[in-house]
């Protein structure tokens, strides 16, 4: 290929993904309205479309619209690059999802790894955030995120590895393909709850919203954020929410499985990925929310063991299996 | 609390404390109450509560309303149960000029009143729920409030401020259609307190966020001269409809409820447990209205003899209380009102010591404070 069309090939791929991203965070922000609304014995929107559906979309363009307020005093590099970096991981790890057997931008062998690896960075997005605001609640929720991320991210990975071993790969499409017989759920599903507590704690969403409460630190990390600054929080929020469901699908649920084609592949997945999202949502609008030491103590004491546990316990059954398979 | 051993380590550390300002337009700070904290990392050391964002004078306004005049303005300190303010006013002032009120409009204004403690006790459900992190609860809460708030407006055509309550009985009887509507209520009001009940009551979460947090014994209760839900949540059973029964009190039965360890879960629990109460004397009430006057002629302009009076009751937050100086002329020489929700958030300091920030605005929520009777 010429190296221009190299180039458009790149390009389109990058315009498709974006695209994806953003809408699937309108999506899930409209989605999110109408479910808690029934929860709530409310309507949700029902204005704009049919039963509301362009509600989302009107409120980005309006953020768009908005001033950009950059507040006095704030650390200016920190402050305007925050809002850029919390969507790289989202975007970086959009590009390694398997959506079905051959639906996947790109396929590098340890996507698994790469996946984890890039999604620690958002939390540093939101550190810079706290920090440049120039603002208490800020810097209150920016310290917040750091001191869940301590006792989320070494579960969340740990829990993983339960599949990994059973696998026997770290690349997403190898993890789904090894589920043919049973979904990972059902031999890991220790791991599963593990998995999905700590990535709640990710998303920041309840009952571990702790950086961002509202009733106390008022809207911590993205309290001085505007137009669409803000809008870039809100929406790598959503987008996190799906890549996370979407990830939990690949590892525990068999991902596009049982079908191989294509088009229904990615159907079932996204119709799985969906359901873990209504789950939250579901639980979003049930609980209160925790303490940040409480969540500490739980992550620590709780799900660290409860996930090197699982490690132990499914290198030890797959050890024994495969010797006896050996003899 | 504030263990000993952290008071220590507090006092040897530098004295460079983040200064934290909650409010006063802050989300939880119910109303326009503003208090700097002195935090160290998230726990708070020291706070400095800055009141009268609200404050509108009223006692001074008192002095140069006539008695009447003065009624409005009543409902306005804790608007959240106006119509309980109201009661103690009238009261007190029934009791000075020695109006006897027919018993039809005591048992009206007991219905009214305890309804009204039902839809304050129902804010106070959203509002922990809020402040706890939980959204739903709040708009499930105010979905039933609703309901009582359409009784009252049948009662009193009012929803927040009422001016229902007269001196000498009630402003309006009974609507026709009125005692159906309270029936459908009472039967479908348990139902939807037992879902309330089953969202918080059990949950581990909430547990965690309010037991053993904002402890307050009952001595230190009595010493900060708390009263009410908060007082009853330390485990002491004193009820002012009890102790000196008013508008035909004695003639129900009820419980007192009462917590036992004095944290934030018990004061949830006996707001809770008192939501059930009020049913029970709404119902007792209900049953059988005596028949008669809804009032006694009073004069337009009310004297009141010589002297002084001090009358209480019990609000949605405590104890409500009017001390009243008469001169013998058609307005007071000097009125002092005493609210619970003062009383409350004077002990907040005390309170507050070594907690969390997280803790703080629970057990601010848990106190139920409405500034509109902290500033008057």
């Amino acid at each position: 290929m010429v190296w221009w069309l190299v180039f458009l090939w790149a390009l389109l791929k990058l315009v498709i993904a974006v695209g994806f991203v953003l809408v699937t965070a309108l999506i899930l922000i409209y989605m999110l309205r109408k479910v808690m609304g029934r929860m709530q014995y409310r309507m949700g929107p029902r204005h704009h479309g049919p039963h509301g559906v362009f509600q989302t979309m009107f409120d980005a363009v309006k953020l768009l619209g908005k001033e950009n307020i950059i507040p006095k005093d704030v650390d200016k590099w920190p402050y305007l690059w925050a809002p850029v970096i919390v969507f790289v991981p989202s975007l970086t790890i959009f590009a390694l999802l398997p959506f079905a057997e051959k639906i996947v931008a790109t396929n590098i062998e340890i996507s698994l790894f790469f996946v984890f690896a890039i999604m620690g960075i958002s939390t540093i997005s939101l550190i810079m955030a706290g920090w440049g605001s120039n603002n208490k609640y800020a810097l209150l929720g920016g310290l917040r995120s750091a001191a869940q991320m301590m006792s989320y991210e070494i579960p969340l990975i740990l829990s993983a590895i339960g599949v990994v071993i059973m696998a026997g790969s770290m690349n997403l499409v190898e993890i789904v393909r090894a589920q043919q017989n049973i979904y990972y759920i059902v031999p890991q599903a220790v791991a599963f709850f593990v998995f999905m507590t700590s990535a709640l704690a990710e998303l920041n969403h309840t009952p571990f919203d702790i950086p961002e409460a509202e009733s106390e630190i008022v809207a911590g990390f993205n309290i001085e954020y505007s137009g669409f600054r803000f809008a870039s929080f809100f929406l790598a929020e959503f987008v996190n929410l799906f890549i996370i469901c979407a990830l939990a699908t690949i590892l525990f649920l068999g991902g596009w499985l049982p079908f191989t084609n294509p088009v229904y592949g990615t159907l079932f997945f996204l119709f799985k990925t969906y359901i873990l999202i209504f789950v939250t949502m579901w639980i979003r609008s049930t609980f209160p929310r925790f303490r940040l030491d409480q969540f500490m103590n739980f992550g620590w004491k709780l799900l660290l063991p409860l996930s090197l546990v699982n490690i132990f316990v499914t290198g030890t059954v797959v050890l024994v299996v495969d010797n006896i398979r050996g003899l | 609390m504030l263990t000993e051993e952290f008071e220590k380590t507090v006092e040897d550390l530098p004295k460079d404390y983040m200064e934290v300002n909650f409010g006063p337009h802050h989300p939880s700070t119910h109303g326009v109450f503003r208090f700097i904290a002195r935090v160290d990392g998230e726990r708070i050391v020291g706070i400095d509560p800055v009141i009268g964002y609200l404050h509108r004078g009223v006692e001074k306004m008192a002095e140069r309303k006539t008695y009447i005049q003065f009624k409005p303005l009543v409902d306005r300190l804790d608007y959240t149960g106006a119509l309980l303010n109201e009661l103690c006013y009238c009261q007190a002032l029934e009791k000075m000029a020695e109006i006897e009120v027919p018993e039809r409009a005591q048992a009206i204004r007991v219905i009214s009143a305890e309804l009204n403690r039902i839809c304050a006790h129902l804010i106070f459900y959203g509002a922990i729920g809020l402040e706890a992190g939980a959204f739903t609860p709040f708009l499930f809460s105010f979905a039933e409030r609703e309901k009582a708030l359409q009784l009252l407006e049948m009662l009193a055509g009012g929803r927040l401020t009422f001016n229902y309550i007269t001196i000498g009985g009630v402003r309006k009887d009974i609507p026709n259609g009125f005692k159906s509507e309270l029936e459908k209520f009472l039967s479908i009001f348990p139902k939807r307190l037992k879902v309330f009940e089953d969202l918080f009551t059990g949950n581990e979460i909430f547990k965690s966020r309010t037991q053993g947090i904002g402890v307050i014994k009952m001595e230190d209760a009595f010493d900060w001269a708390m009263s009410g839900p908060t007082l009853r949540g330390s485990g002491a059973r004193f009820d002012i409809r009890k102790a000196e029964p008013y508008s035909g009190y004695e003639k129900y039965d009820f419980d007192i409820p009462a917590g036992e360890n004095g944290d934030v879960y018990d004061r949830y629990l006996v707001r809770m447990a008192e939501m059930r109460q009020s049913l029970r004397i709404i119902e007792q009430a209900a049953e059988d209205i005596p028949s008669g006057d809804i009032q006694v002629k009073v004069p337009k302009v009310l004297k009141l003899p010589e002297g002084e009076i001090y009358y209480r009751n019990e609000g949605t937050k405590g104890e409500i209380g009017f001390y009243i100086i008469s001169d013998g002329g058609k307005t007071p020489y000097r009125m002092k009102i005493r609210t619970p929700s003062f009383s409350h958030l004077s002990a907040l300091g005390f309170v507050l010591k070594g907690a969390y920030i997280a803790d703080a605005i629970v057990i601010l929520g848990s106190f139920d404070t409405v500034m509109g009777s902290v500033d008057r």
